[in-house]
């Protein structure tokens, strides 16, 4: 594999107008955001109020019916699916590991696009998610908290640009929550990602975002920094 | 008994219709008192069923005076009606209906061909359409088991499948395994009849040609014949189905179009 998985970014993804609806009934209504490199934006509000909807819309998971998505100004149209989604990574609630051991899980992404990364590679990024010597481990082993871990190093290996992450710890206990978090602060940090996080929970986006969206019933009723939009 | 009560042979297998009819009736009756209710869809089952054979029956008699080629156009609308009936069960798949139907013209309609080419399947109506239908209708169950199994395959595993994706695989290397599994599960009853043939059920068409007169070693021989031809035909439709499918599965920006409600 070229290059190294701690390459920093300097992209960013701007959302106009997007909106997404099915037969009767409208999922996402005319929402715009836009987060850069080395930031954390939260997407924040109720359950069914069409935050992970929006989410997939970024990496076209789901197509918007209408508004598009820009990564570091170009069009996601004009981005072969594969590569838009290689450039924008996810990390979901349910971290849906392949069966096999944790190698084989972070080796995915790259061979997809016919690369392998070397032993060190893993050992290295396994070592940035605070599982060191985990490489050959069963995921059906491991805890709901590492397997997040798992989960969250499997997007980095791609070398993305943007990390889009869906509540990725609503399931997991503090200890491994505060992990999740402290691990999400500092790959936006030190890597310079652009981090879109969905959570129902206003005290981790007041932890980890540095400006929010606030999403009801698919409208963004607020957007700003996250003092301005869920106060201290 | 009925054949005491019965002059003529019509009116003999209408009254033997009956009988086999309340037996399954009385089924649905003892499936209802377990809150199971087959009611509408086996009365209406078993209405269409006489209804459908007995007019096969009489364009059968009609056509025993017609062309030989004639029977090409009954065998195509066979492979219609198939193709319409076995997409039903691929709910929600785009262009499921024409998936099924090119398989099935396909499958059956290339074993059929080979087959009669090889003189194996004789040319005269009264056998090229009987022998074509079991072909047509054993590929029509299988390509809808394999849709079917397909379809709950890919939404049971929609978590997955959306994962791979936003990893950056194609649809072919998500979905590859779920394929394979409804291929293999759709011939189960195909594979299995073979195993079985001789031990556990003796076919219809040997019993038919049993009491038509036919040597017992040739008739038991022939009905091997068919029932791999149905074999190989059904495993070329759930193959075909099952690869195309997969194509309607997807966007063309590599979205899952086969998912729950939103």
């Amino acid at each position: 594999m070229t290059g190294t998985v701690s390459q920093i970014s300097t992209s960013n993804l701007r959302a106009e107008g997007l909106s997404r609806a099915v037969p009767g009934k409208v999922i996402v209504s005319d929402v715009s955001l836009e987060v850069s490199a080395g930031e954390v934006l939260g997407i924040v509000g109720a359950s069914g109020s069409g935050k992970s909807s929006l989410l997939r819309l970024l990496n076209r998971l789901d197509e918007p019916t209408a508004g598009t998505v820009y990564l570091d100004g170009t069009d996601c149209r004009q981005i072969p699916p594969r590569e838009l989604r290689r450039r924008i990574g996810m990390v979901t609630q349910r971290p849906f590991l392949f069966p096999g051991d944790v190698a084989l899980n972070l080796r995915f992404g790259p061979a997809q696009r016919g690369e392998t990364m070397t032993d060190a590679e893993v050992s290295k990024l396994l070592e940035q998610v605070g599982l060191a010597g985990f490489a050959a481990n069963e995921v059906s082993v491991l805890s709901g908290g590492e397997q997040q871990r798992v989960s969250l190093a499997r997007s980095l290996a791609n070398r993305p640009e943007v990390l889009l992450l869906d509540e990725p710890t609503s399931a997991l206990d503090e200890q491994s929550k505060s992990e999740i978090e402290r691990l999400v602060g500092t790959v936006a940090h030190d890597q310079g990602l652009a981090c879109v996080l969905v959570t129902h929970d206003r005290d981790q986006a007041r932890r980890l975002c540095h400006r929010v969206v606030l999403l009801d019933a698919g409208l963004a009723v607020k957007s700003g920094t996250t003092l301005e939009v869920l106060g201290a | 008994m009925l054949k005491s009560l019965f002059t003529s042979e019509i009116s003999l297998g209408l009254a033997q219709a009956g009988i086999a009819s309340l037996l399954a009736l009385a089924v649905v009756f003892l499936a209802r008192r377990r809150n199971i209710h087959l009611e509408k869809d086996a009365s209406i089952a078993l209405l269409r069923g006489i209804v459908q054979i007995v007019a096969v029956g009489s364009v059968l008699a009609m056509l025993l005076k017609a062309p030989r080629w004639s029977s090409v156009f009954l065998l195509t609308g066979m492979v219609l009606a198939a193709g319409s009936i076995s997409a039903k069960r691929a709910k929600n798949i785009p262009g499921a209906a024409k998936v099924s139907t090119y398989s099935i013209a396909v499958g059956a309609g290339l074993v059929t061909a080979i087959m009669t080419w090889a003189g194996v399947i004789d040319t005269a109506i009264t056998s090229l359409i009987p022998v074509g239908s079991m072909i047509i209708a054993n590929a029509m169950n299988t390509n809808g088991l394999a849709l079917n199994r397909f379809r709950s395959e890919v939404l049971a595993h929609t978590g997955e499948i959306e994962t791979a994706l936003a990893l950056g695989a194609t649809p072919q290397a998500t979905i590859g395994r779920y394929a394979e599994s409804s291929i293999h599960s759709s011939l189960i009853p195909a594979i299995d009849n073979l195993r079985s043939l001789g031990i556990v059920w003796i076919p219809g068409l040997m019993t038919g040609m049993l009491l038509s007169g036919a040597k017992p070693m040739y008739a038991a021989i022939y009905q091997f014949v068919v029932i791999a031809m149905i074999l190989a035909s059904s495993g070329l439709t759930s193959l075909l189905s099952t690869t195309m499918i997969q194509g309607h599965a997807f966007s063309p920006a590599d979205q899952l179009l086969l998912k729950g409600t939103e």
